[in-house]
């Protein structure tokens, strides 16, 4: 079964405010940013006579943007506008890289951050780094903004707390409150380009007085239905000096915030046996 | 709002302004083959993975088997019959003959783009670069040397020029 175009009613809003209203109007229109996710769907035919609400005219959803305190990135940017965007690479390097690490250069050119959200995947790529940052997703509904701090945006595989009329419409990312001494990206899939991630990692660390470490926050993909920061991690290492017993225990504990699993693209000892290699190279830098 | 199943949706095709009347998300692939007639284009597995569909969208590329024509309007596609001017190839595709780069041929619309992409924005001459700029697009015959050979060579030649 494929497609019917004739089947679907397309939506298309030119603002933000015709976009919350058309949506509260048709509960049931599925939102399409840049289509990288739906399409695959709608051409397997999974999705014909349902309503569409093309977001991808909506003026101030794209690009990135100075805020109080930070960037505001625009619901609809692409991946290649973040991995490009020159005060991205500056002060979130880490999504800039996740951004790099998308798909191909087509899908990074058309799949927006938005989507990646809404998406809710245990494997998005750009999760990690996004959780690190500590970034705050708006969701819009013709009732104002509300702001969700960043993994409080997930309920599990493929959900989101989203309420039935509300919209992304941006990512905020508050500026760090000083330079990390250490940042870490890795994304670990089959193959380069194409791969959905089999782990996918971010970090940062802060470093203080006599080398003890002030903060860590470091945090996964693929390990969990949901994205998820390696809180014990993080506790055990606060305050300390990263030795090597310090650093084989807190590895250790890496297992105590996720809950991997064996599927299709790799098995859940890999998973924690590359996580836990990541982080004591990290660690141990 | 405008809120239709179809509607005109106009955008500009290999350099010519076009209108397409028909249900607004046909995806922009079938309407190229199907209503423009532009056959270049080609699909492999119709969910974003293989790039034999690539075009260029606003000079960058895209799957088109995973763009509702809906998006496209007021934009500007460049399908792999934009590259040569009549029997005149255009120098990427001159490398690909002489690299013998297309064997079966279905990935070579989709390459090429790619490819012209790169060329076209000053990417470097790097085979590692190449590659990864290519990494969206899969060839089942040549084994990618060739292909990227091409590519390399058609950089060296614009940088001589
Ligand atoms: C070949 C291929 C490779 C891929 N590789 C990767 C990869 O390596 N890493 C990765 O993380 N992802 C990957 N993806 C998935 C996808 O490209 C990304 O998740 C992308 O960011 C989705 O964005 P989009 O704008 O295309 O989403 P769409 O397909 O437009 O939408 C995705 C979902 O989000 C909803 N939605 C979109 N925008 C909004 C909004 N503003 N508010 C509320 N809901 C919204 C839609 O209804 C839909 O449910 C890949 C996809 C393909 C086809
Ligand atoms: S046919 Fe579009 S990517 Fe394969
Ligand atoms: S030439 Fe046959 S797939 Fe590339």
């Amino acid at each position: 079964m494929r497609g019917i175009p004739g089947s679907m009613q397309v939506l298309r809003p030119r603002t933000a405010d015709e976009a919350v209203e058309a949506f509260a109007e048709h509960p049931l229109a599925l939102p399409v940013a840049g289509g990288t996710d739906v399409m695959v769907l709608w051409n397997m035919g999974l999705l014909n006579d349902r309503p569409v609400l093309d977001l991808s005219a909506v003026a101030g959803w794209r690009g990135v943007r100075k805020a109080p305190g930070g960037l505001r990135v625009g619901a609809l940017t692409t991946h290649a506008e973040l991995r490009d965007h020159p005060e991205i690479r500056r002060s979130f390097p880490l999504l800039a890289q996740a951004c790099a690490e998308v798909g191909s250069v087509q899908i990074q050119n058309r799949g927006t951050i938005g989507g990646n959200i809404a998406n809710a995947s245990p494997a998005g790529d750009t999760f990690p780094a996004l959780a690190v940052y500590e970034a705050k997703v708006h969701a819009r509904s013709r009732h104002g903004v509300r702001v969700i701090p960043f993994l409080d945006v997930f309920a599990g595989v493929k959900k989101t707390v989203l309420n039935q009329a509300e919209l992304i419409s941006a990512v905020e990312l508050p500026f760090l409150p000083a330079k990390p001494h250490r940042t870490v990206f890795r994304k670990v899939g089959t193959r380069s380009a194409q791969a959905i991630s089999k782990i996918v990692a971010a970090g940062l660390l802060w470093l203080g007085k006599g080398r003890a470490v002030s903060e860590l926050r470091f945090a996964l993909g693929s390990m969990a239905p949901t994205v998820r920061r390696l809180r014990a991690v993080e506790a055990r290492v606060a305050g300390r000096k990263l030795g090597p017993a310090l650093v084989a225990t807190a590895v250790e504990d890496a297992a105590r915030d996720v809950f991997p699993i064996d599927d299709i693209r790799s098995t859940a000892e890999y998973r924690l046996a590359v996580s836990r290699n990541i982080l004591r190279s990290f660690l141990q830098a | 709002m405008k809120r239709e199943a179809s509607r005109a949706i106009s955008f500009v095709v290999n350099g010519a302004e076009r209108t397409y009347k028909g249900p607004a998300f046909k995806r922009l692939i079938d309407v190229l083959r199907e209503d423009f007639g532009l056959t270049g284009t080609k699909e492999g597995c119709g969910e974003g993975e293989c790039g034999a569909c690539t075009v260029l969208l606003d000079g960058k590329p895209a799957a088109s088997c995973l763009v509702p024509v809906s998006q496209v309007h007021g934009r500007k596609v460049e399908t792999v019959e934009s590259l040569a001017r009549g029997e005149s190839l255009n120098p990427l595709q001159r490398s690909f003959l002489e690299e013998a780069a297309a064997q079966c041929g279905i990935c070579t619309p989709g390459i090429l783009l790619t490819a012209w992409s790169w060329v076209k924005a000053g990417g470097s001459a790097d085979p590692e670069a190449v590659r990864k700029h290519l990494s969206g697009n899969l060839c089942r015959c040549t084994g990618y040397q060739s292909i990227v050979d091409a590519v390399v060579k058609t950089v060296k030649k614009r940088r001589a020029a």
